[in-house]
């Protein structure tokens, strides 16, 4: 078994790596964070993005990779640099929200393609909505609209929540109220980039709170998690999957056990796409696939189905094509909402032991068929 | 706020502080004894940190760790000293700063090169992990307990090595009066390699312990690294006990400032705008330090040049 | 002609004659890099005034890079949401035209500068260093968690800002409008060198006491100097900003202030064209290196430190042989 899709990827490996000069297809941008602390998630939505274009083996889809470095000006002379030199068709990649704001707006106001791997700040849901661009990961407030409806369907009374102080910690907070509007046992917001949380762990235990909500993306939610787990402060902690991603539980270790986080994947997740991807990504690389893995996956799949339907340069055509999410999607159920966010399941994971690796396995759903709140925002 | 969560908070602070104590040591004495500003002693941080990280994994012991911390950072220390910032002495500053932020280019991605991307795993040993239960009831990790006592363990060994010992008197020589220790046939360039080493392993063991309960990752050493600089200044550079002193009101600054700006600002304000304003004000506040010590004492706490 | 100035001349016809390839070639991205070198090396040029002329190593000039950028950040947003951004006791509206952003970023920062100098220029040595970051930092926190103007998402601004008679829309006339704008500065800068005001600041870095016994007061030369160098490089953050039709606070951080230092030291301190040399060689090392490994900073890093180490003087301090310094 495990032989044959071997052989299989090998052969696709072949075909995607003929010259792709003389093919008529479309050529892709892609700029993420490949270097510094920041570059595993970018390295991941990378790596699934290619191991779609190598199993679906299109010789006409031409990829150029680009480091941003995590700079929001990088990013948007990366995306002049597609634009202008290498004519690309369509830009994806970015993993950051305020690199996604540097670069979106000009991308699509000259009439390209931008299908996010990951970030989906509210400014591009709602007024500054476009046609040309579709978020395939999320809108940024549901993985936290999920945690908040969580919270309040298993019955809890007196949550802390906390998130760094920054445009995305806010929205964080403010999505995670939309669905959980009981009583709060505090509310902080910490410095961005802050490693030590033994305050605000003072704090949670001097609260009377029931339990935690945390949105502390990267190498903040590792030290949050590592210290509360030591702190001997027990309550349920509960947060977006970021801070419980497979890309970073190596580094929480058992300190993460037990804990609910909200995801609209998992590896769990029982269809042939996903099985597909997840085994495919273990043989090509190696490793488990982490969510920016199989966001990255989604995108270039959705990208190939809509290549199967229309030229993109009939612009029209193929965001209509777009619009259809005609593709196996990893997720099972996928469709765009009228503002080209995905209306999709959003589940709770619980992240336990198999074997000796720590992972996450599914045990509720938060949400069913969940768009976004800026949908009517959206005019266009 | 009740007293009781008052003093855990300082407890907070002084363990954060000790740890920058450790940081700064190296950087003062760099500094102190041989002139030099060194922008990558973060990376030692680092460094210490991946190595205790794996040798954590290899062995299971945390003891081990910290050993293979302290040796890899000083070890680190000792090459780069022997193979780039021995050329840097007799330059300006401003030499300085260009050949160590160079440096911190090359430690950050070839430490990414080696370990790869992902943050890596080490924990807090089971003999030190949960809380006690301190006088007056505050439950506090056992762990961040023995983090200060190490810190202050080392800081009592720091000041007798330099009060007591023969490698100490020949280091307050060296920052007294250099040509003069060199004709008196001391070996200046391996005096100066050991105290590189030393501050090297010193901000090694502090990358190692802080490493336990943070995130070991590339880049870990850079906000250290600043808050590191500002405690020196604050002390004054090349005092040792200017460094100490500085950590501990760095360390209780930034932990305190968190806390209370945010309640302080929501005696007046409504909750949501105070939690902001005292959070952006909290992110400032060492800065604001230091600014008002530099404007008071331009050469510090207890600079002796300026 | 000496070398330097030899030198200095096939730099210019080397910033004037690439992009005229390029436009040739239809490269249109080189001639986005070399505006960026244009742009990057007036932030030298700024730096270069305090650092080379005044011997004031300030590690905090993204603060005024970051002002500049920010000036034209809110100034445009204002206009292009048509808010005004004050309606009491005066109506202040936003503008989109380029020259009014650069007069209001050059006397922000400036301002900035002045207000950082006082403060700062108590101190001097590592200190000086040490408190210019300080309140880079500042700053850098600041920008983040102030809600107003996108905190750490920064400003997008969905069209490049005007100038009277350019389309500044096209690559080349924004590129020509930048290299204006740094060879007149070029200019300025080397006449102010020769003033007399440039003399006694270079008497005030190489012997203070000496100033002071004809009279002149160090303290307030190094300041219409700091002054002087952040209003340069807040007009090349605004600049900069216009380039990418974007402001965040990235540029606020101290690695924007460690680059722009790199410029300057990479091409020469206190030379004319060392800022140019320096940001033009670093733009193209980046660009070539960063198409290489993904662990290009590792050959960045090592360049930079066979710079330092074996090519004292920088760029064209190697090139042109150690300046002949009058006592």
């Amino acid at each position: 078994m495990k032989m044959t899709k071997l052989a299989a990827l090998a052969a696709a490996t072949m075909l995607a790596g003929m010259p792709a000069a003389w093919a008529e297809g479309v050529k892709v941008g892609m700029i993420t964070t490949l270097s510094g602390g920041g570059a595993g998630l970018g390295i991941d939505a990378r790596d699934g993005f290619m191991l779609a274009v190598k199993l679906a083996g299109r010789d006409d889809l031409d990829v150029v990779i680009e480091d941003d470095q995590r700079k929001p000006e990088i990013a948007v002379q990366l995306a002049d640099k597609m634009i202008q030199s290498e004519k690309v068709d369509v830009l994806t990649g970015i993993i950051w929200s305020n690199l996604a704001m540097a670069v979106v707006p000009a991308a699509v106001a000259q009439g390209k393609f931008y299908l996010s791997v990951n970030a989906a700040p509210s400014a591009l849901a709602g007024k500054g909505c476009n046609p040309n661009y579709f978020s395939v990961s999320y809108q940024n407030d549901n993985l936290h609209e999920a945690a908040g409806a969580y919270l309040a369907k298993a019955g809890f009374k007196k949550p802390f929540i906390l998130a760094p102080n920054y445009p995305a910690g806010k929205d964080s907070l403010t999505g995670m109220k939309r669905f959980y509007t009981g009583e709060l046992a505090g509310e902080v917001y910490t410095k961005l980039g802050q490693t030590d949380y033994a305050a605000e762990i003072a704090q949670i235990r001097a609260s009377g709170a029931d339990s935690v909500f945390f949105f502390l993306p990267g190498g903040m939610g590792i030290s949050f998690m590592k210290q509360y787990a030591d702190s001997g402060v027990n309550l349920p902690v509960v947060g977006p999957a970021f801070s419980f991603d497979q890309g970073i539980l190596g580094a929480v270790g058992q300190a993460a056990l037990g804990v609910k986080n909200t995801s609209q994947w998992s590896k769990d997740i029982d269809n042939a796409a996903n099985k597909a991807f997840v085994d495919g990504f273990q043989a090509e690389y190696g490793r488990l696939p982490s969510l920016y893995a199989a966001q990255g996956f989604d995108t270039a799949n959705l990208l190939i189905s809509a290549m199967n339907k229309a030229d993109v340069k009939d612009a029209d055509a193929f965001r209509a094509a777009l619009k259809e999410a005609d593709f196996p999607s990893v997720r099972g159920k996928f469709s765009f909402a009228s503002n080209n966010h995905p209306i999709q399941d959003i589940y709770v994971r619980e992240v336990v032991m198999e074997g000796d690796v720590i992972t996450n396995k599914i045990v509720d759903t938060a949400m069913t068929d969940h768009a976004n709140a800026y949908v009517d925002a959206c005019k266009m | 706020m009740s007293a009781l969560l008052l003093i855990e908070q300082i407890l907070n602070g002084l363990q954060s502080g000790v740890m920058l104590f450790l940081m700064a040591a190296g950087l003062t004495l760099v500094f102190g004894v041989m002139g030099l500003i060194n922008l990558a002693h973060g990376s030692l941080y680092m460094v210490g940190a991946f190595a205790a990280a794996g040798a954590a994994a290899a062995t299971g012991s945390f003891v081990v760790a910290l050993v293979a911390a302290l040796a890899a950072a000083a070890a680190a220390g000792a090459l780069i000293e022997m193979l780039v910032i021995r050329r840097l002495y007799e330059r300006d500053h401003l030499d300085q700063v260009l050949a160590t932020f160079a440096l911190i280019l090359i430690l950050s991605e070839g430490t990414r090169w080696l370990f790869g991307s992902f943050p890596l795993y080490l924990d807090v040993p089971d003999w030190l992990s949960g809380s006690v239960t301190l006088p007056g009831g505050i439950q506090y990790p056992l762990y961040r307990l023995a983090i200060i006592v190490v810190g202050l363990a080392v800081a009592a060994g720091l000041f007798g090595l330099i009060s007591r010992t023969r490698l100490g008197i020949r280091i307050r020589a060296g920052e007294a009066d250099r040509e003069m220790i060199a004709a008196l046939g001391v070996d200046i360039s391996k005096l100066y390699t050991m105290v590189f080493a030393l501050g090297a392993a010193l901000a090694g063991l502090a990358g190692a312990l802080v490493g336990a309960i943070q995130s070991v990752q590339v880049g870990m050493g850079e906000p250290v690294l600043i808050l590191a600089f500002v405690v020196i200044v604050i002390g004054g550079i090349g005092s040792i006990k200017g460094a100490f002193i500085g950590a501990l009101l760095v360390g209780l600054t930034e932990t305190l400032g968190g806390v209370l700006l945010p309640q302080l600002f929501g005696l007046f304000m409504d909750p949501s705008a105070a939690t902001t304003v005292g959070a952006s004000l909290a992110s400032m506040a060492i800065y604001i330090l230091m600014a008002v010590v530099l404007i008071w004492r331009p050469s510090g706490l207890f600079g002796v040049r300026a | 002609m000496n070398r330097e100035t030899i030198i200095n001349l096939l730099i210019a016809l080397g910033l004037i004659a690439v992009p005229l390839w390029a436009i040739w070639a239809d490269e249109p991205f080189i001639i986005t890099l070399a505006t960026k070198v244009a742009i990057l090396a007036l932030a030298g040029v700024g730096l270069n005034i305090a650092l080379g002329l005044g011997g004031l190593v300030s590690f905090g000039h993204a603060a005024f890079f970051g002002i500049g950028g920010y000036a034209m950040g809110i100034l445009a947003s204002h206009a292009q949401n048509y808010t005004p951004m004050m309606e009491w006791p005066l109506l202040i509206e936003g503008t989109k035209s380029m020259p009014v952003i650069w007069l209001v970023a050059v006397l922000a920062s400036a301002l900035a500068a002045l207000l950082i100098g006082v403060l700062s220029l108590r101190t001097s040595g590592v200190y000086f260093i040490m408190i210019t970051l300080a309140f880079g930092q500042m700053l850098y926190y600041f920008a983040i968690s102030w809600p107003a103007y996108g905190g750490e998402d920064g400003l997008s601004i969905y069209v490049r800002n005007g100038f009277p008679g350019l389309n500044t829309l096209d690559p080349a006339q924004f590129l020509a409008l930048c290299y204006a704008v740094l060879f007149v500065v070029l200019f300025l800068s080397s006449r102010l060198a020769k003033s007399a005001f440039g003399l006694a600041l270079s008497g005030a870095r190489q012997n203070e006491d000496r100033l002071r016994t004809v009279g002149i007061e160090p303290f307030r030369l190094r300041l219409v100097a700091f002054v002087i160098s952040g209003a340069v490089t807040g007009l090349a953050g605004a600049l900069y900003a216009d380039l990418n039709r974007f402001v965040s606070p990235t540029m606020f951080s101290w690695h924007m202030s460690g680059e722009i230092m790199v410029f300057v030291i990479l091409g020469g301190v206190a030379r004319l064209f060392g800022p140019v040399a320096g940001a033009a060689l670093f733009i193209v090392m980046e660009h070539l290196l960063g198409g290489i490994s993904e662990y290009w900073q590792v050959f960045l890093g090592l360049t930079l430190l066979g710079v330092v180490l074996f090519a004292r003087g920088g760029l064209i301090g190697t090139l042109a042989g150690r300046k002949v310094t009058h006592d």
